[in-house]
């Protein structure tokens, strides 16, 4: 694909496209030398051999020890990401209410929770619910955990919500109130609705950040993805075969959610109003910079058709 | 309170001095390979962009547990690479500590590389249109022009980086770094009839550490904004 001018550089003439042809070529070798280095080193150590992979082919490994840990883990995420959802919309409207104190309050909530380290929050949940006996001791590392990453993810998510809504159109308010509804139905029917079409991108990739510190489960005896690898591992004695799959089935699942981050933000660009003409230019994800034609056109998604007349 | 403190208080110090060195070298090395991200990621050589944005894409969704544990168990372990003397006394601690460094900065440099490449996402397209109509060659541009601008745009997110990263250290401790967490881990399983205090303890640690880089870096951003 032709590269296209960005802020950095203009579109190449025939020298500069000779000059990346030779640096294409370069980094290319460099590249395979690499990860030529990469595979010796894994072959003098014995990485390569097949016993330490052929594991992975017997559906006994995958049912005994990963699944359950890829269960674990996603059974974490899952309800902590719903209890975050929930605490993150009450701690934002909390810090948006009308009532001071109340502002105060959820102001010093979220501002803790950010500060410290989930790890931490998870220790500390671990031995509060073991000493008080707050749940059944088969759950206690369960729920340390979805505890942790609830207050964390919460807190963020009030802060991404609450950055939504202020940075609404000034009017939207304004028209609410003039029409004589409550500062609590103007949150709920004119404002939050928006801020979370807005911040969907946002909300999405705090998901994939709660579901990769759910790993953090491992260091308190909580049976995830990361804990079940390593108990396979020590019963084939491949721990590098067994992380990398690991690492595989983690990045598959994360990198699924991210690619629907960045649909639902483009769709939403996309339904914004248009300040550029709309024209036909290919959409460059790939450039790593704005491309000239992304700043000065906005980009038509496929099978786009302006409506210029309702009743077509 | 007193036997908590007769345990806890000597190694308070030692323990956050690990938390901070391991923040530190982990930053700056982050910083390196962060900014040789980011000129893969923007260059007009796709093979380069090509695998920058697969190394991003594949750490960024990485758990970073995992990333540690593989330092500890795929990198020494199976790989047999040793950062420190195996003669001396402390090669275990000073291996681990290293190894985890490692770790930090593969994680942190995928997330320094994106907030400079949003940094420079912010200039906009007539400065560099006006930069290139005057005659500038490329290096002035981008000295003079566009990284002054740019950088002063990631100050914040960059910032963010650091504070997630300071907290990011806690996960030296599944490979058996003594950092804070490690240490509140076994205080708070001696006394556990004090566990408010140990968790306000170290909680307040790592607000001292990270509230304050923040507000600093937060000030720092608006008095270095560029006015549009």
């Amino acid at each position: 694909m032709s590269v296209r001018a960005t802020v950095l550089y203009d579109a190449p003439g025939p020298k500069g496209r000779r000059l990346n042809l030779t640096i294409t070529v370069i980094s290319a070798l460099v590249a395979l030398a690499v990860v030529a280095w990469i595979l010796w080193t894994m072959q003098a150590n014995g990485q390569l051999e097949a016993d330490k992979w052929t594991p992975f082919l017997n559906p006994q490994t995958w049912e005994t020890y990963l699944l359950p840990g890829l269960f674990g883990t996603l059974r974490a995420a899952f309800f902590s990401i719903i209890l975050a959802l929930v605490l993150g919309v009450l701690l934002g409207l909390g810090r948006l209410s009308e009532f001071a104190p109340l502002r105060w309050v959820c102001a010093v909530i979220v501002e803790f929770f950010r500060a410290i380290p989930v790890l931490l929050l998870m220790i500390f949940a671990y031995q509060l619910f073991a000493v008080y006996n707050m749940v059944p001791p088969r759950q206690l590392a369960f729920s340390a955990v979805v505890f942790g990453l609830t207050m964390y993810n919460g807190s963020v998510i009030a802060e991404i919500l609450r950055s939504g809504i202020n940075s609404l159109p000034k009017g939207q308010t304004e028209a609410a109130r003039a029409l004589g509804m409550s500062h609590q139905q103007t949150m709920r029917k004119i404002l939050l609705p928006q801020a979370v079409a807005a911040m969907l991108p946002a909300l999405i990739a705090q998901m994939v950040i709660a579901l990769k510190d759910s790993a953090l489960g491992y260091q308190i005896g909580y049976v995830e993805v990361v804990r079940s690898g390593i108990q396979s591992a020590s019963v084939n004695q491949n721990f590098l075969a067994s992380l990398t799959v690991v690492a595989i089935v983690m990045i598959l699942i994360n990198w699924g959610l991210t690619s629907l981050a960045q649909r639902i933000e483009r769709q939403l660009r996309a339904g914004r109003a248009r300040k550029n003409i709309v024209a036909k230019v290919p959409h460059q994800p790939e450039q790593g910079l704005d491309t000239k034609d992304n700043v000065n056109v906005d980009w038509q998604a496929p099978g786009y058709t302006e409506i210029k007349n309702p009743g077509q | 309170m007193d036997a908590l403190w007769a345990d806890l208080g000597p190694d308070l110090w030692p323990a956050f001095w690990l938390t901070i060195q391991l923040t530190v070298y982990s930053a700056i090395g982050a910083m390196f390979f962060g900014t040789i991200l980011t000129a893969m990621r923007v260059s007009p050589v796709s093979v380069l962009r090509g695998m920058a944005t697969f190394y991003i894409n594949t750490v960024r969704n990485t758990p970073l547990t995992l990333i540690i544990i593989f330092c500890s168990f795929g990198l020494y372990q199976n790989l047999g690479l040793t950062m420190a003397d195996r003669g001396s006394p402390t090669f275990l601690a000073d291996n681990n500590f290293r190894l985890a460094i490692i770790g930090f900065i593969a994680y942190t440099s995928a997330f320094v590389a994106e907030s400079l490449r949003s940094g420079i996402n912010t200039v906009h397209f007539g400065q560099a249109e006006a930069a290139r109509s005057l005659g500038l060659n490329f290096g002035q541009i981008f000295s003079r022009i566009i990284f002054p601008q740019a950088i002063r745009a990631a100050i914040v997110p960059l910032g963010n980086t650091l504070i997630a990263l300071t907290k990011n250290t806690t996960i030296a401790s599944a490979i058996g770094v003594a950092e804070a967490s490690l240490l509140m881990k076994s205080t708070i399983e001696n006394h556990a009839n004090m566990l408010f205090i140990v968790f306000g303890i170290f909680a307040l640690g790592f607000i001292v550490l990270t509230l304050p880089t923040g507000l600093a870096l937060g000030r720092l951003s608006t008095r270095m904004a560029v006015k549009k």
